[in-house]
């Protein structure tokens, strides 16, 4: 059994990053839900506060991880094109997956919608889950005397892992019709 | 614990909210803009025109410069309301519409109807 560098690199981009930004957003959406006086003592506040901060930091810092990974390591291998240009290219597309989807009318809307849209929209997940997280960190325990805050914490936090979820489903999806590999 | 202490004004959240509204904004807008324009697509190939990042092509100058957006509004942002208590519904709102604005911008189809025809 043996793996490539690429397939090392999509594998850590997608399973490895992706997957723990996907994951902290249920912690720390949870835990945001839950901060209400009412709902909290003291003691509670002080138990909960580490974990809401774990998150939503872990959100923000994968969530950078995942963009810059995929963009400046993964994306080059989807696109490249072969040596001279694809016109004058008549071999096979194995190798060359953006060429490859495009090829047939099957497959070219995964690239001319799919990883059109998954390509940009992945970006604004990293800025929003980085002012979420940083509220967190920034009011801590204070965040409770807040409550103006919580909703709008909630909705980027939700919006964050709404353009993840929408980044990983179609390159699941695009790496399966055409894999970087 | 904290509760001897007086809450923190809100500034620093509503400029932080608003920063990342901008950032997705500036995004949006250069992603439609590279795809109404071929020279401004050229220009945000960083990868050609300064090695940053092999091979990406346009969306190497996208990101990069939404996140240096991103950056510099939240710097400025921070510096203003820091000390501040503001009507944060009102900022929260703004932030919304310009997060919207990122999320139409950089949807396929929307941009591609920027496409050069012909």
């Amino acid at each position: 059994m043996e793996f490539s560098d690429r397939e090392l690199w999509t594998v850590l981009h997608g399973m490895g990053f992706g997957a723990v930004f996907l994951l902290a957003f249920g912690g720390g959406l949870a835990g945001l839900w839950s901060l209400r006086e009412r709902l909290l003592t003291e003691e509670g506040l002080r138990e909960r506060m580490p974990r809401i901060t774990l998150g939503t930091t872990a959100m923000a810092v994968f969530g950078w991880l995942t963009v810059i990974s995929g963009t400046f390591i993964v994306y080059p291998w989807y696109r490249v094109e072969p040596a001279g240009g694809i016109a004058n290219y008549s071999g096979p597309l194995e190798g060359y997956p953006k060429f490859l989807l495009l090829s047939s009318e099957s497959t070219a809307q995964w690239h001319e919608f799919g990883m059109e849209w998954k390509e940009h929209v992945a970006w604004l997940a990293p800025f929003l889950a980085t002012a979420v997280a940083f509220v967190v960190v920034y009011y801590g325990p204070q965040l409770i005397r807040r409550p103006e805050l919580r909703w709008p914490l909630m909705i980027f936090f939700g919006l964050a892992f709404a353009a993840a979820a929408v980044a990983g489903l179609f390159g699941a999806f695009i790496t399966k019709a055409a894999p970087v590999a | 614990m904290s509760e001897q202490m007086p809450t923190k004004p809100n500034g620093p959240a509503a400029a932080a909210f608003l920063a990342a509204g901008a950032g997705a904004l500036a995004l949006g807008l250069l992603t439609t803009l590279a795809e109404a324009s071929t020279a401004v697509a050229d220009a945000l190939k960083f990868d050609k025109l300064y090695g940053l990042g092999s091979g990406v092509g346009p969306l190497s100058g996208k990101s990069i410069l939404a996140s240096v957006a991103f950056v510099i509004a939240w710097i400025v942002f921070f510096a203003v309301w820091r000390g501040k208590e503001v009507d944060f519904q009102k900022f929260f709102i703004a932030a919304l519409v310009l997060v919207a604005l990122g999320f139409l911008l950089t949807f396929p189809t929307f941009f591609l109807l920027f496409e050069p025809k012909g």
